[in-house]
């Protein structure tokens, strides 16, 4: 015991003696979460636009008001012929424009239908689509409140509402992804360096050469990985609440156990890694290019599985962020409980147990 | 107390050890003399049961160094060839993590180590990476010796160390030996041979010879003429040319002559040199050391390969 407890502070000593480990540790958390959460966006804001009105009367102001006051939206520049929409978008600054027709509002009420075109500028399909289904929205509702006895025949109403994310705040998407993501790489990454550093300095020559058993040496390892792990997941969670605004509707117990889960996986896959790698440079290699990008790619943190080809999707199936990403965004958003993610729990547990089986076996006790 | 039988291992293609057998006593201050690449470190990670050999055993103690590893791990005190401590750790940080790692404390076994760690005591919060040479290998030896080993393997120890650093460590050496420590110490410096008191001279994997320093000078038995001159170069080559000159070799600013059968005088010597242009002739006869007898020993080993080599040719050239 005294020997464990003494090469775990050890690790210690190595952590908090090398600036650039402790960057990795808690610096990129904090900065990789911070530039996800202002670059990946699904919602928008302050989308210029132009607006084009032949009625100028009282119902296209209003409208034109509604729009402007949503917050969504900019206006740019008033046009004042068809021919200067194509300029406009050549710029390049003008998302959408805003088309009314001749006499607007005397149509609307005399016929009851009037036409109004949205031309959005669809270089950026993403933009374009939203800012799209912002106007139609927001012009819908207009026209309904200012009409409530208006009864269009047959009218199929929609009533939409987007459940455990009512606003669509993209936060609630890459708060849990990050989170996956960070842990998995700094956990992976950082014991499998730390392991081949030894090996590559010619320490373990001397640890293998010591009373000291592999499950010590591995268990010292990880430790002081874990606990760090876990403040940074904390960090995490508070960011996302407290700047993020993502809630923990669900059981903060229960997160914090899943979490710890997935730490130790991604900690033993480090062991895995280091009993596979030679040096820093291959660990660190591995680390990246076979954990990052599929993370990021198959695990559902930014694209949906389910729009993947089936060969990809099965190839989700091992991605073991792809399943923590399901747990938390379960737990932290719906609120659920271990009856909903008791699969995705067993899945972590059992790739867990394989990696520190695999590891366990192929660490070395020898130099070969 | 070490005891290898047989040992062979090979990389790949590459043969490290070639069927070695060695007996080295207890209380023993055993040197393993020999080139790079000569196989000192693969012998010594088979004996720390860091290598698997690829046949014949090795006991440490009556401990199998394959079957009774643990054992042997906690018995023996190992300073690997390169600097092997955490270069970020501070000298008392590392002298306390092997002390505990091998389940001791520094204050039990300190007086083992006092003569040698109180050298580097001073610079106890100093880390161990802004060491010079001499007192990283002085904190390494005290790092080996905090679980009082039985045995204490040194793999070059005094590679990249100063002279003076040099002399104090092999000093440090021969008091542990009255510790009852038996050391096995390997170096590429045959002057450390004589501070053993047996030396197995290695090369390419094979042991030449192993016996005392002075019994293996006094087997020697050959004259050796020391020589010098303005170039040593030419020096070296002319001597070479000499009709009689069985191996010359430049030791420091002296080449020393040997002749197949001894019947070289000193001025036969100095007269073929000044013949041959050279000036500030200088040639004595001396004592023949340990690298002399090193040189003549590996020649005598290429000559009989190339024997060996050539009569293995043999049955195929009567084939063709």
């Amino acid at each position: 015991m005294n020997q464990l407890i003494s090469f775990i502070k050890k690790e210690f000593y190595h952590i908090f003696r090398d600036v650039r480990t402790m960057l990795i540790l808690f610096g990129i958390p904090v900065t990789q979460l911070l530039i996800f959460g202002t670059v990946i966006k699904n919602e928008i804001y302050d989308i210029r636009i132009a607006i084009y009105d032949q009625a100028k009367d009282e119902t296209t102001r209003r409208i034109t008001n509604k729009l402007l006051s949503s917050g969504y939206f900019i206006l740019e520049e008033n046009l004042n012929g068809i021919s200067d929409i194509e300029d406009i978008f050549r710029k390049g600054k003008i998302r959408e424009v805003v088309v009314f027709e001749n006499g607007f509002g005397e149509k609307l009420v005399k016929e009851g239908k009037a036409h109004l075109q949205l031309i959005a500028d669809a270089s950026d399909p993403n933009t374009a689509r939203l800012a799209v289904g912002y106007t139609k929205g927001i012009i819908n509702d207009f026209i309904r409140k200012e009409n409530p006895e208006m009864k269009i025949p047959h009218e199929i109403k929609t009533e939409v509402r987007m459940f455990y994310n009512e606003d669509l705040k993209s936060a609630y998407l890459f708060v849990p992804g990050t989170m996956a993501l960070i842990l998995m790489l700094i956990s992976a990454m950082m014991t499998s360096i730390s392991i081949t550093r030894e090996k590559e300095l010619g320490t373990m020559e001397v640890l293998l050469v010591s009373p000291l058993r592999p499950t010590q040496i591995i268990v010292g390892k990880v430790a002081p990985y874990l606990l760090l792990s876990i403040i940074n997941a904390l960090v995490i969670i508070l960011i996302g609440r407290f700047v993020f605004g993502v809630p923990i509707t669900g059981s903060f117990a229960l997160l914090m156990a899943e979490t710890v889960l997935f730490i130790l996986m991604a900690l033993c896959l480090g062991i895995l890694i280091s009993t596979v790698a030679k040096n820093q440079m291959v660990a660190m290699f591995i680390s990246m290019i076979a954990l990052m990008l599929p993370t990021i790619l198959l695990s559902g943190f930014i694209f949906p599985v389910e729009n993947m080809p089936k060969i990809l999707q099965w190839l989700s199936h091992i991605m073991p962020a792809r399943w923590f990403i399901e747990i938390i965004r379960g737990i932290m958003l719906k609120g659920v409980g271990l009856a909903f993610v008791w699969k995705q729990t067993l899945i972590l547990i059992g790739m867990t147990v394989l990696f520190i089986a695999v590891s366990v076996r192929k660490f070395k006790i020898r130099l070969e | 107390m070490i005891s290898i039988r047989n040992i062979s291992k090979t990389y790949g293609e590459t043969e490290a050890l070639h069927d070695i057998t060695l007996e080295i006593n207890r209380n023993e201050l055993f040197g393993l003399i020999g080139p790079d690449g000569a196989g000192k470190t693969s012998l010594m990670r088979i004996l720390m049961t860091l290598l698997l050999p690829d046949s014949g055993s090795a006991s440490l103690d009556g401990c199998d160094v394959v079957k009774e590893f643990r054992k042997i791990r906690k018995m023996v005190g190992y300073m690997p060839g390169r600097f092997s401590l955490y270069q970020d750790l501070t000298v008392e940080e590392n002298l306390h993590f092997f002390a505990t790692v091998f389940g001791t404390t520094v204050e039990e076994n300190y007086e083992l180590v006092k003569d040698i760690y109180s050298h580097i005591e001073p610079f106890g919060t100093r880390r161990a990476g802004k060491l010079s040479g001499g007192m990283k290998q002085k904190l390494a030896l005290s790092c080996a010796l905090i679980h009082k080993p039985k045995i204490l393997v040194l793999d070059e120890p005094t590679t990249g160390v100063d002279a003076v650093s040099r002399k104090e460590f092999w000093e440090m050496l021969k008091n542990l030996q009255k510790k009852e420590i038996t050391i096995l110490v390997s170096t590429p410096y045959m002057d450390e041979a004589n501070l053993c008191d047996r030396v197995a001279l290695m090369q390419k994997g094979t042991l030449l010879d192993v016996d005392s320093p002075g019994r293996i000078i006094q087997k020697f038995g050959k004259r050796v003429l020391a020589a010098r001159s303005e170039n040593m170069f030419r020096l070296i080559n002319d001597l070479r040319t000499f009709p009689k000159a069985a191996s010359v070799y430049a030791f420091g600013q002296f080449a020393h002559f040997t002749s197949p059968d001894d019947d070289v005088e000193v001025n036969e010597l100095e007269n073929f040199l000044l013949k041959n242009g050279h000036q500030a002739v200088e040639v004595e006869e001396i004592e023949p050391g340990i690298e002399d007898v090193f040189m003549g020993l590996m020649q005598n080993s290429l000559q009989q390969s190339v024997a060996a080599g050539n009569t293995n040719n043999k049955p195929s050239k009567k084939q063709t």
